[in-house]
């Protein structure tokens, strides 16, 4: 199989340095987190706080640099979701990964992301993590919520709110991991996201795969 | 090309460590200059003592003096309104400034306390002892000023009483005697200060009978504490007297509480450089911490002595418990005493069962400064625990505060028919002590109150409650986080209606949580079981 593939630079500097760094910042803001929950002592209540209360504030300042990243490079459109070959990829996870068929929708420069993909990282990115992110922010600043004019807030119901985020998070990053093992090698994938290089199969590119031409391009 | 890629990465690693390594130092270094401690520090630079007066030479002191009334009249010579101002004291009248016409809050009132109940009118003469009279005369006798401004404390009773024994005799050894018992009452009398701790402590240390019976955080330990006792008292610190935050105007001395807090606002120095002392904030200001510190964000709800008072009665034992129904009970047909671990008695015949603790957790209340106090003329309900006096507060007063108290518990009488309080006379030769009578000694106490009584008692269970604010810790033995944000019986565990992030939890989105982890566990297991079978089926085909 490895004879057929084709080395591409999928994912550039920016791309990898954000990946690899909101996932160091999630790791740890889930393991903090939940210390501060009561679930384990691990590194004491109050070092638990301050770690998270830095990290989940740092978190929030470096998504504006990828929200920006992301508008500014036209990236997003990696994120618009679409329902074609949803069903193949759907189908190929569940039953032809265990045939050895060949993946529906190879990764392209310009898509990187499958139809699921698509589906789950805009969820995740648009909905999950600012939810996460905001929830966050407000639990931060409970000692404001008078000056706010939130003092109607329910600490609990927020509470509530931010540990649904967390666990959610958790629930994607299993999923996450494991499903980056099905790639052509067990590391194939994680390789691809240190070094930017992927190695893909020659394929034809699907024609909603093309970029949408922009109208006004600079 | 490799390796100028590794140095690159290797730098922006070791400026990040670097970064985070002066960071933590920097943090360091400022919580060494805590605001509100250097605000304290400026606040309370070291007072050289001076005064325009000494009063060894002035010819009033000179003189001699056959009575503790003559005393005061030196005094008073020059002090003019001295007596006055202090006769409209809590410290003289013992009643409460509250007007109530109906019930009269105070010792000499009808307030009760779970220790000796009742000082019943000031009819319970021992009470007297600790009343700033002369010869425990109360507020018909005269001021004894030397009691908190005597650096010499001498036994007056008994000096005034043996000079006039021997005065006027013709032997010379008498005379001797006489001219010696002067000698010391002058120097004693010569030897004024401003009040310090021991004044203070000479009855506050010693409430409710004995050492350290009443407050917990007040006891002779806190007479020479070292400072890892008390950090504003430590004879190694900074040596505060009781006066440094217990500010006076008119010889009203600033701090008592009973249904009016000690301080009306919470107000620094930098706000009203005239503020009484009394409250934490006054030199620490409401956000003492480092900036950004956390526990800034606390100071708006829990007082500052819930944390930095982890401990109270960490030298000397305080009573805890103190069961008057056990008392009666006779050794060989004699009154007798028992004493326990700490050396202090566990059972008195005259005063019943009691127990002492040392390095004590405080239990924490929500508090807005008042105490609520019942008297002999508040119904109770005998069949659950009475609480005879309450820290007054709740989450939704936005004035309260989660605060520490000493909780003292014990067993007193209480009049079955009419569902109050007793308060029995026990000293003197009607009192309990002498005739181990509860029947007698409740109507003595009764009549000395005008207050009825039914003639059918028993014993029921009360506390009393008192607000621990001395024997502040240095700082690194200060309440840590994890002792009050835990679910596992925390300092909090009883303070209920908020949530509070550590100690609660919503039960069931931790369930499904969990529930919704284990099944993307299991689901990716089995995913990658398949994967892992069927591949190895695959390439034997």
């Amino acid at each position: 199989m490895a004879e057929n593939l084709t080395q591409i630079y999928l994912y550039t500097r920016y791309e990898r340095f954000w990946h690899w760094f909101q996932a160091a910042m999630i790791v740890v803001l889930l393991i903090t987190g939940f210390e501060v929950h009561g679930l384990f002592r691990l590194v004491g209540f109050d070092l638990a706080v301050r770690v998270h209360n830095f990290v989940g504030i740092a978190w929030l300042i470096a998504f504006a640099f990828f929200v920006f990243w992301v508008f500014t490079t036209g990236e997003w459109r990696q994120y618009v979701p679409t329902t074609q070959k949803m069903f193949a990829v759907v189908r190929y996870y569940a039953y032809g990964i265990f045939r050895g068929e060949a993946h529906p929708v190879p990764k392209r420069k310009d898509a990187k992301h499958n139809p699921l993909q698509r589906l789950v990282y805009l969820m995740l990115a648009a909905t999950l993590l600012p939810v996460q992110m905001f929830s966050g922010f407000l639990y931060w600043g409970y000692n404001s919520w008078a000056d706010w004019g939130l003092d109607w807030l329910s600490l609990e119901v927020l509470a509530l709110v931010h540990m649904a985020g967390a666990f959610s998070i958790l629930v994607f990053l299993v999923t996450h991991v494991y499903m980056t093992t099905t790639g052509h090698s067990i590391f194939a994938h994680t390789r691809a996201m240190i070094t930017g290089w992927e190695g893909i199969e020659e394929g034809e590119v699907q024609d909603w795969e093309r970029p949408v031409k922009p109208t006004c391009e600079t | 090309m490799m390796p100028i890629r590794w140095m690159r990465i290797f730098c922006v690693v070791f400026v990040l460590c670097a970064g985070a390594v002066l960071a933590q130092a920097a943090d360091e270094a400022a919580a060494e200059s805590a605001p509100g401690r250097t605000m304290a520090r400026q606040a309370t630079q070291d007072v050289q003592g001076w005064t325009t007066v000494d009063h060894s030479r002035l010819d009033a002191l000179k003189k001699p003096f056959a009575s503790g009334k003559q005393v005061t009249e030196a005094c008073v010579s020059c002090h003019s309104e001295a007596a006055s101002q202090f006769h409209q004291t809590i410290h003289w009248t013992w009643l409460g400034t509250e007007p109530d016409a109906e019930k009269r809050m105070g010792k000499a009132g009808d307030s009760l306390n779970n220790f000796c109940i009742s000082a019943n009118n000031m009819q319970d003469k021992s009470c007297n002892a600790c009343h700033p009279s002369w010869n425990g005369q109360g507020t018909e006798g005269e001021v004894n000023c030397l009691v908190c401004h005597g650096r010499q404390q001498i036994n007056w009773t008994e000096a005034f009483d043996d000079l006039n024994a021997f005065s006027g005799s013709d032997d010379p050894e008498e005379q001797q005697i006489v001219a010696d018992i002067q000698a010391d009452i002058q120097q004693a009398v010569q030897s004024v200060i401003l009040p310090a701790r021991e004044n203070c402590g000479s009855c506050h240390f010693y409430g409710g009978g004995g050492d350290g019976v009443k407050h917990g955080d007040l006891d002779s330990s806190i007479a020479q504490p070292p400072k890892s006792l008390d950090v504003h008292m430590g004879v190694d610190g900074k040596n505060f007297q009781c006066t440094r935050c217990h500010t006076t105007v008119r010889h009203n001395v600033a701090g008592r509480i009973y249904s009016r807090p000690a301080a009306a606002d919470r107000k620094s120095l930098i706000e009203d450089d005239l503020t009484a002392k009394i409250t934490c904030e006054s030199c620490h200001s409401a956000t003492p911490h480092k900036a950004g510190s956390k526990a800034n964000d606390h100071t708006d709800r829990v007082a500052c002595q819930s944390c930095h008072i982890p401990l109270f009665a960490r030298q000397n034992p305080t009573k805890t418990w103190w069961d008057w129904s056990k008392a009666g009970t006779l050794q060989d047909g004699k009154k007798y005493n028992e004493k326990g671990e700490f050396g202090k008695e566990v059972y008195m015949t005259i005063k019943g069962e009691m127990k002492w603790e040392k390095d004590v957790k405080p239990e924490y209340f929500w508090f807005n400064g008042s105490m609520n106090t019942l008297t002999i003329k508040d119904f109770i309900d005998p069949e659950k625990i009475v609480a005879v006096s309450a820290p007054v507060g709740s989450r939704e007063d936005k004035n309260a505060r989660i605060f520490p108290f000493k909780i003292h518990g014990g067993k007193q009488p209480y009049d079955t028919v009419q569902k109050v309080l007793l308060a029995p006379m026990l000293s003197g030769k009607d009192g309990y002590w002498e005739t181990l009578d509860w029947q007698n000694a409740i109507e003595k106490g009764m009549q000395a109150l005008n207050a009825s009584y039914s003639g059918s008692f028993d014993f029921v269970e009360t506390t009393y409650a008192f607000p621990i604010t001395h024997m502040v810790a240095p700082r690194d033995n200060v309440v840590r986080c994890a002792e009050c944000h835990t679910g596992q019986g925390g300092r909090l565990a009883s303070l209920t209606g908020f949530y509070m992030p550590g100690r609660d939890r919503t039960g069931w989105i931790d369930t499904l949580g969990w529930l919704a982890v284990l099944g993307a566990l299991a689901g990716v297991a089995l995913h990658g079981l398949g994967r892992a079978f069927s591949r190895k089926g695959g390439k034997e085909s």
